[in-house]
């Protein structure tokens, strides 16, 4: 096959590339350029994009011996990932970049572009499994290093993008990984791992935000009252997005509460800019409205017990999954917590990744 | 088999100047030192220097050598400034055209910010001419205040040859010295520094058939141009550092060669050249060529593709073993749209749309003839994967 690897300057992108090459397919490497103004998000080494990582793609490309290119998607992912993201907290949801930048970036513009310049695959260095299933199709499954696992980000790819997928890494753990690339002779072998959202260069998301969501609120007020589940006003806030579901330091509340315990932030109503804090009991979660499904697969027609995952590296709920007009409902028999719309919910069954969704609401079944 | 359409790029070392280069790296001693060995490199140095000059009209003497264009770019820019506004405080302007190589928009536009200078960029026509009549206008103004002119000789991107006589002409109605990259005309077209009345002229040795890391600026005795780097004062005592004995025999062995076989190496690429062009439209009836279709360096055929992205071609052409170039600058290799283009007045996306074939010494027609076969299909791909960019 004809692979195109897109190549972040990490450990792992570079392994999976050379690991496509044993493979015996004909490589080609690709860094993605996607800060718009290189000057702006490249101030640090950290996260993506900073010239220092393409520059160590370009090293590992050479050591592989692939050939090697920079593809700008800046404007697409500007478009697609940065203003989404704005537009997300502005609107009082919380999202997640690195799906969103999945499912519109590496498996759509960059997929798209590559298909039609002559290539049948991506090879990217996520850590999840693909399978072929009983019935042809490719299922996606979890990563064996469990805390490595990415197949929650990739929870939004379709079975079209699932066919020209390819994940090198995911039948090995992190150190074997790294291990490999040493072995390799690849410089990036010790490169720390990157955690942050890239485009955020110093990982101050709260700060970047602040900067960023009056330009995009256009001066509106999104001050706001502080209030608990019964509707008293406990305080006030100076924007909305300050705050997430499950936050519990930083709310500055004068008074306790009334039994002492700490306070966390349940809601955040965008529109009013009232934000809703209770204890950690009210945070608790049991139903979830989930909107824009996403099927690896065939889309389920009739309720499914499966588990979720409701964040990154987040822990697995037991839950009924039923098909609904616009998307599905999530009844969880293991609570969560913490849950903000916006949020995507991965749904499993077992280790396979059935599909996703992005939480619209969340409901607590009342004790 | 590589099909290498790159030259403007660099050129292969001529074997002559690569010879020359590896007999010098064996031996030992500084043009600077007073003994034997030192006189002996000294004299390598001086035999170098008059070996250029002879074939480029210019006086020995007048011959700086640099570490290559960028240096010599930033030396005539800067040095000239400083030493003009020594002069006469009130020479801040410095004039030049919008096309020109980022080794002078980037010195020019670092003085401007840093507000030692006020910059002019003068606009080009559709085909990347410098106007003469905007030049004229600007440096008319105010002619006290201009402390340079610095107009390319050839444009690197599109092939443009530039009307230096009357970019001199107008200069020197106010006495203005004027500045020329020449690093893409010499040893395409002829180039004399005495005959075109320029004051300073910037070349460097690896786009002629030399060795990588030098070139020279020539610059007339007249003149002393400011420092940019100080120290020994080894050249003039307008550039410092140790002259690198072995890279200047090799720079003036092929500076000869490529003088020498200019005229006859020019037809000999024109007519390349022209099929190259003819087969490019043949194959792709919409490729647009860009820059002057007569005032070009013989080497030069720069295209748009309607629909392609320049970058995606690139590939897809590397892939078949075909080397061109975007053509535009690269910042850690992300492209950008090309300002040679933009300023020639063509919107983003034909900007990004563009591929430069940069013919030399070695090219063959086997190149191409790589090139013809492997375009169709290229320009095909491109084309989808454009709109496939497209999609919402």
């Amino acid at each position: 096959m004809k692979v195109l690897a897109a190549m972040s300057g990490g450990v792992d992108s570079a392994v999976a590339a050379a690991r496509a090459v044993d493979a015996g397919h004909d490589v080609t490497g690709i860094h993605l350029a996607l800060s718009r103004n290189p000057q702006s998000y490249r101030t640090g080494a950290r996260g993506c994009c900073t010239i220092e990582d393409s520059n160590d793609a370009r090293r590992a490309a050479d050591v592989i011996g692939i050939p090697f290119y920079v593809w700008d998607m800046s404007e697409r992912f500007h478009e697609d990932v940065v203003e989404d993201f704005l537009e997300e907290y502005a609107a009082g949801r919380t999202p997640n970049p690195c799906l969103r930048c999945n499912e519109k970036i590496k498996f759509a513009a960059v997929l798209d572009r590559a298909l039609a310049l002559g290539f049948d695959a991506v090879a990217t260095g996520h850590y999840a499994q693909l399978r072929t299933g009983a019935d042809g199709l490719i299922e996606m499954h979890r990563a064996v290093d469990d805390g490595k696992d990415q197949s929650y980000v990739l929870g939004v790819l379709t079975q079209e993008q699932l066919r020209h997928s390819l994940f090198p890494l995911g039948d090995t753990p992190k150190e074997a990984v790294r291990a490999e690339a040493a072995e390799r002779g690849l410089q990036v072998a010790a490169k720390p791992d990157s955690h942050d959202i890239c485009f955020i260069s110093d990982g101050k998301t709260g700060e970047w935000l602040a900067e960023k969501l009056p330009e995009k609120l256009q001066g509106v007020n999104r001050s706001g009252e502080i209030v608990d589940s019964s509707g008293a006003v406990l305080g006030s806030h100076e924007g909305s997005w300050r705050f997430t579901v499950g936050q519990r330091k930083g709310l500055r509340i004068g008074t306790p509460a009334a039994d002492g315990k700490p306070r966390y932030v349940l809601d955040i109503e965008p529109v009013s800019g009232t934000v809703t804090v209770g204890s950690r009991e009210e945070l608790a979660v049991t139903g979830l409205e989930c909107v824009r499904p996403l099927w690896c697969g065939t889309p389920p027609t009739t309720p499914l017990e499966a588990t979720v995952q409701l964040r990154a590296h987040g822990h697995e709920h037991r839950a009924v999954v039923t098909p609904s007009g616009e998307g599905f409902e999530v009844s969880l028999l293991d609570t969560a917590e913490g849950i903000a719309p916006g949020q995507a919910c991965v749904i499993y069954d077992s280790s396979r990744v059935v599909g996703s969704g992005t939480i619209a609401a969340t409901s607590r079944s009342v004790a | 088999m590589t099909a290498y359409l790159d030259h403007a790029a660099t050129t292969p070392i001529f074997p002559e100047a690569a010879a020359a280069m590896t007999a010098q790296l064996a031996l030992t001693g500084n043009p600077s030192s007073l003994h034997a060995s030192g006189r002996s490199a000294r004299r390598t140095v001086e035999e170098s220097r008059e070996r250029i000059a002879a074939v480029l009209g210019c006086r020995p003497g007048e011959v700086v050598f640099t570490s290559g264009g960028t240096e010599s770019d930033n030396l005539a820019i800067k040095g000239m400034l400083w030493s003009r506004r020594r002069e006469d405080e009130r020479r801040r302007r410095l004039l030049s055209s919008a096309v020109e190589h980022h080794a002078v928009l980037d010195p020019l536009r670092w003085l401007d910010e840093s507000a030692a200078a006020e910059v002019e960029l003068v606009p080009v026509d559709g085909q990347a001419r410098i106007d003469l009549e905007r030049l004229r206008a600007r440096i008319g103004a105010d002619p006290a205040t201009v402390a340079l002119v610095s107009v390319m000789w050839a444009n690197n991107e599109v092939g443009t040859v530039e009307p230096i006589e009357e970019v001199v002409a107008i200069a020197a109605e106010h006495a203005i010295p004027v500045h020329t990259d020449a690093v893409q005309a010499i040893g395409q077209i002829p180039v004399d520094f005495a005959a075109s009345g320029v004051d300073a002229l910037t070349l460097t040795s690896h786009k002629i058939g030399g060795p990588y890391g030098v070139g020279a600026l020539i610059v007339r005795r007249e003149l002393s141009p400011t420092p940019v780097l100080h120290g020994g004062g080894q050249e003039r005592d307008i550039r410092s550092g140790t002259l690198d004995t072995p890279a200047i025999v090799g720079f003036a062995t092929a500076c000869e060669l490529a003088v020498k076989r200019q005229v006859e190496e020019a037809a000999r690429l024109t007519a390349l050249r022209d099929r190259l062009v003819e087969g490019i439209r043949a194959v792709v009836p919409d490729a647009a060529l860009n820059g002057d279709p007569v005032h070009r360096l013989p080497g030069n055929a720069h295209f748009s593709f309607p629909g392609c992205e320049g970058d995606a071609l690139l590939m897809l052409l590397d892939a078949r073993g075909v080397e061109c170039s975007t053509g535009s600058a690269c910042d850690a290799g992300v492209p950008q749209a090309s300002h040679v283009l933009l300023a020639m007045g063509a919107d983003e996306s034909v900007a990004r749309s563009s591929l430069r074939f940069s013919l030399g010494h070695t090219s063959t027609d086997a190149d191409v003839d790589a090139l013809l076969e492997a375009i169709g299909p290229a320009v095909e791909r491109a084309r989808a994967a454009g709109q496939a960019g497209a999609r919402p």
